[in-house]
């Protein structure tokens, strides 16, 4: 008898890397409006070729088409390309604050501006989403105060969160808007147990969490699928796929997975793969979804294709793992240029608007910024007391914490 | 001596305890989470097989049926789902009791509860806070090997924004574990499971003795709370201090009785917010200091304890305070008793601590 071929290792590589050519024929696009929209009600095992399709409603000239185009007015879908527009000025402004040294840290949504601009606007105003470190968009298009949210980004004496947590992890409940960790994934299974309470105190709320590609690969994200299937919890699970967990391809958590969507349906929870980059596309989605939980039919899986256009953070420089202009190859374009183009030919938008539009978010995002840093900056200016360390920790203030800080002087 | 001190021992007239049902420290937990589910429609209680079958331990039995499988149920067997989704739950606003089956199996939720139910008052400055117990049963001395068999209190200890709770008793179990339930912040809730169904004091070769028997046993029916916090003295004594909690109060008082050495026992119940002044009052009082636990010795709890003394009693100290626990090994399952810190190695210790110059 023959021995057999020795065994290999696998391990899955991106189409390419720097100095190579961007690749991106794997990503089949569908044509806009060629997917079906079932209803709400449907059973999951009907709609598995959803988790491997692309629900796209924007086409290439910028009109809307098919079954999946949402009752947005006109009005709400300025609104929209407003609110993308304002993230991305935040997002340069909080950019170069980190360069000059006015904070420790920051993380753009460049490209993905679209997510969580329109999922915000899907969702009621109680319900509660547990995010990411990249879901700012929950915030602005629910008009949380950008000077707050710079406070907290400077660390500053009017910092919400009192200078305890790195930049980006707001926290508003008022807002719907869930404290963010920081540690991955750990969000995802407590979005399922709000939901549950919900339900379990037949309230009318739901919940939506967040994750990003790289880290479904946490237990966090399967134990949340094994519960909110079980329980039939009210929830929109939402993973953010764009493409890239800092330098790792998204195939090293996929693995031989098709898709991130396809990971509901062995659980018997409803699976959409949707064009990340379109924001009709993402909020009807979302509506079809958030409908689905609020009529008690459980749970859905919402995979967002996208692309991180940006580095990972400014500690992150992607020319080192990936093609250097790879972001201007991928195939599903630019959220804001994709709903401008839209309104335009719609005839509701023009460059005029537009660049004037531009230049007033700007100010406002300026002025903003102006009123924050009175407040101070992580390193100059007013910062929150020492006594703050010892604040919260515990509801009241322990004898240990109280010698400790006697210890600190404050 | 404040009063919270005799809060158990003689605490009422012997007419209130003939009044008073008998209760195991299982009874004693069931009857805790049945008055909290009563007073507050926001208690939940589930688990892995707490629901129909009422836990494997038989703590939660009868919930389902008295309040319905939307407040007591089954739940996957998931430790991090089931810790995951419980501090959801408590920033809805619920007051969520989770059971992990064994301690020896909190590991997978171990994430769950440092970096995010400990921290959430404090990273979201107040915004979400956490209401939360996890119960689990703790410690060895029933043959359950490695992994039935652990004590990880030091890893709760360990981490700020946890409180941590070891029962000796079933009056002390349902006390503290009702004021387990209303405290606003996490709270993880070890129960010794050699105690469960009987005081044990390390002598496995002699027969079990029931709680029957044991005066805090005698455990009120309805609502009342063990303050988390406080320590309490269970024998005065002059010539030496045990700081010990769980199974091992028992196994301190049996030392005490069988070598004669006239020594203070405190059962400390809750080791974080731990009751420093209890402790320093005792061991400036005796000057000498023996710190016991089941759990393994190095960067154990009584570590902690060893160094506390040590700060706030130096100048009162006559000998080297002393540890007495587990050896820094895996929990064996044959050498179980060789293992276990029982009355013969703390009454060595105690002689060995009186003759200390």
């Amino acid at each position: 008898m023959t021995s057999p071929t020795p065994l290999h290792f696998h391990v899955p590589e991106p189409a390419s890397r720097p100095g190579g050519k961007p690749d991106f024929s794997g990503v089949s696009i569908p044509k806009a409006g060629s997917v079906r929209r079932p209803p709400v009600d449907v059973l999951p095992e009907e709609i598995r070729d959803l988790a491997y399709s692309i629900i796209r409603v924007l086409n290439h000239e910028g009109r809307a088409i098919g079954p999946w185009v949402p009752d947005l007015s006109q009005d709400e879908l300025v609104a929209g390309l407003r609110h993308m527009m304002t993230l991305r000025t935040f997002d340069a402004r909080m950019q170069m604050a980190q360069r000059q040294g006015k904070t420790s840290f920051y993380m753009q949504h460049t490209g993905e501006e679209a997510v969580s601009c329109a999922f915000r606007i899907a969702l009621g105003p109680d319900d509660m989403n547990f995010p990411t470190y990249r879901q700012a968009g929950l915030l602005i298009a629910h008009d949380y105060p950008l000077v707050d949210m710079m406070c907290q980004i400077y660390s500053n004496e009017h910092d919400p969160l009192k200078g305890r947590q790195l930049p980006v992890m707001y926290s508003s409940k008022k807002h719907g808007f869930f404290s963010i960790s920081g540690n991955l994934a750990t969000q995802f299974v407590q979005a399922v147990g709000w939901a549950m309470a919900s339900a379990i105190k037949r309230d009318n709320r739901i919940a939506a969490a967040w994750i990003g590609d790289g880290s479904t690969a946490e237990s966090d994200f399967h134990a949340a699928l094994v519960f909110a299937s079980t329980y039939k919890a009210p929830v929109v699970l939402n993973v953010v796929n764009n493409q890239w967990a800092i330098s790792t391809f998204q195939g090293i958590a996929r693995g031989g997975s098709g898709t991130f969507a396809a990971r509901g349906l062995g659980f018997g929870i409803p699976a959409l793969r949707v064009d990340g980059n379109d924001y009709l596309a993402t909020y009807a989605v979302a509506k079809w979804a958030i409908e689905r939980a609020r009529l008690n039919l459980g749970p859905t899986l919402i995979e967002y294709v996208t692309y991180r256009a940006g580095a990972h953070s400014t500690s992150d420089d992607p020319s080192a793992y990936r093609p250097k202009h790879e972001s201007e190859e991928w195939p599903l374009g630019d959220p804001v240029i994709r709903l401008k183009q839209h309104l335009i030919a719609a005839g509701a938008w023009s460059e005029e608007r537009h660049k004037q539009t531009e230049a007033e978010i700007l100010a406002t995002v300026i002025a903003a910024q102006k009123e924050a840093e009175a407040f101070g900056t992580l390193h100059s200016g007013g910062k929150p007391s020492a006594r703050d360390i010892f604040e919260d920790v515990y509801a009241e203030l322990p004898p240990h914490l109280r010698r400790q800080r006697q210890q600190i002087g404050v | 001596m404040p009063s919270y001190r005799r809060i158990c021992v003689g605490s009422a007239s012997r007419s209130e305890f003939d009044a008073m049902p008998r209760m195991t420290m299982i009874e004693a937990i069931r009857s805790a989470l049945d008055v909290s589910m009563a007073r507050n429609d926001d208690v939940v209680v589930y688990g892995e097989d707490v629901g129909f079958f009422g836990g494997v331990f038989r703590c939660t039995q009868g919930l389902q049926q008295k309040y319905g499988v939307s407040r007591c149920f089954d739940a996957p067997i998931s430790e991090c789902g089931i810790v995951g989704t419980a501090i959801g739950m408590a920033a809805y606003g619920l007051r969520p009791c989770v059971e992990l089956q064994f301690a020896d199996y909190m590991y997978p939720a171990y994430d769950q509860i440092v970096s995010e139910a400990a921290r959430l008052r404090y990273r979201s400055a107040g915004d979400f806070t956490c209401p939360l117990v996890i119960r689990m049963p703790t410690g060895g001395g029933i043959f359950g090997g490695q992994t039935h068999s652990q004590s990880p209190e030091a890893l709760f200890t360990h981490v700020a924004g946890l409180k941590t709770v070891v029962p000796s008793n079933p009056y002390d179990a349902k006390g503290l574990l009702i004021a387990a339930i209303e405290d606003p912040d996490p709270v993880i809730f070890l129960e010794p499971k050699r105690l469960y169904n009987g005081p044990f004091d390390g002598h496995h070769d002699r027969p079990v003795t029931a709680w029957a028997k044991h005066e805090l046993s005698e455990v009120p029916e309805g609502h009342y709370t063990t303050p988390l916090g406080k320590a309490v003295t269970r024998r005065a004594g002059e010539a030496v201090t045990i700081l010990a909690y769980g199974t091992m109060v028992h196994v301190a008082l049996a030392a005490v009785e069988e070598t004669g050495v006239d020594a203070e026992v405190i059962d400390l119940r809750t080791l974080l917010p731990l009751d420093l002044e209890t402790i320093v009052a005792s061991v400036a009082k005796t000057g000498r200091c023996i710190v016991l636990h089941e759990a393994t010795l190095t960067s154990g709890f009584g570590a902690e304890l060893t160094a506390l003394v040590q700060e706030h009693c130096f100048y009162h100290l006559e000998a080297p305070v002393m540890r007495v626990t587990g050896w820094d090994t895996p929990y064996p399952h044959a050498q179980e008793w060789d293992y276990f810190p029982g009355p013969a190695r703390l009454g060595q210790a105690l002689r060995d601590i009186v003759e200390a110059r």
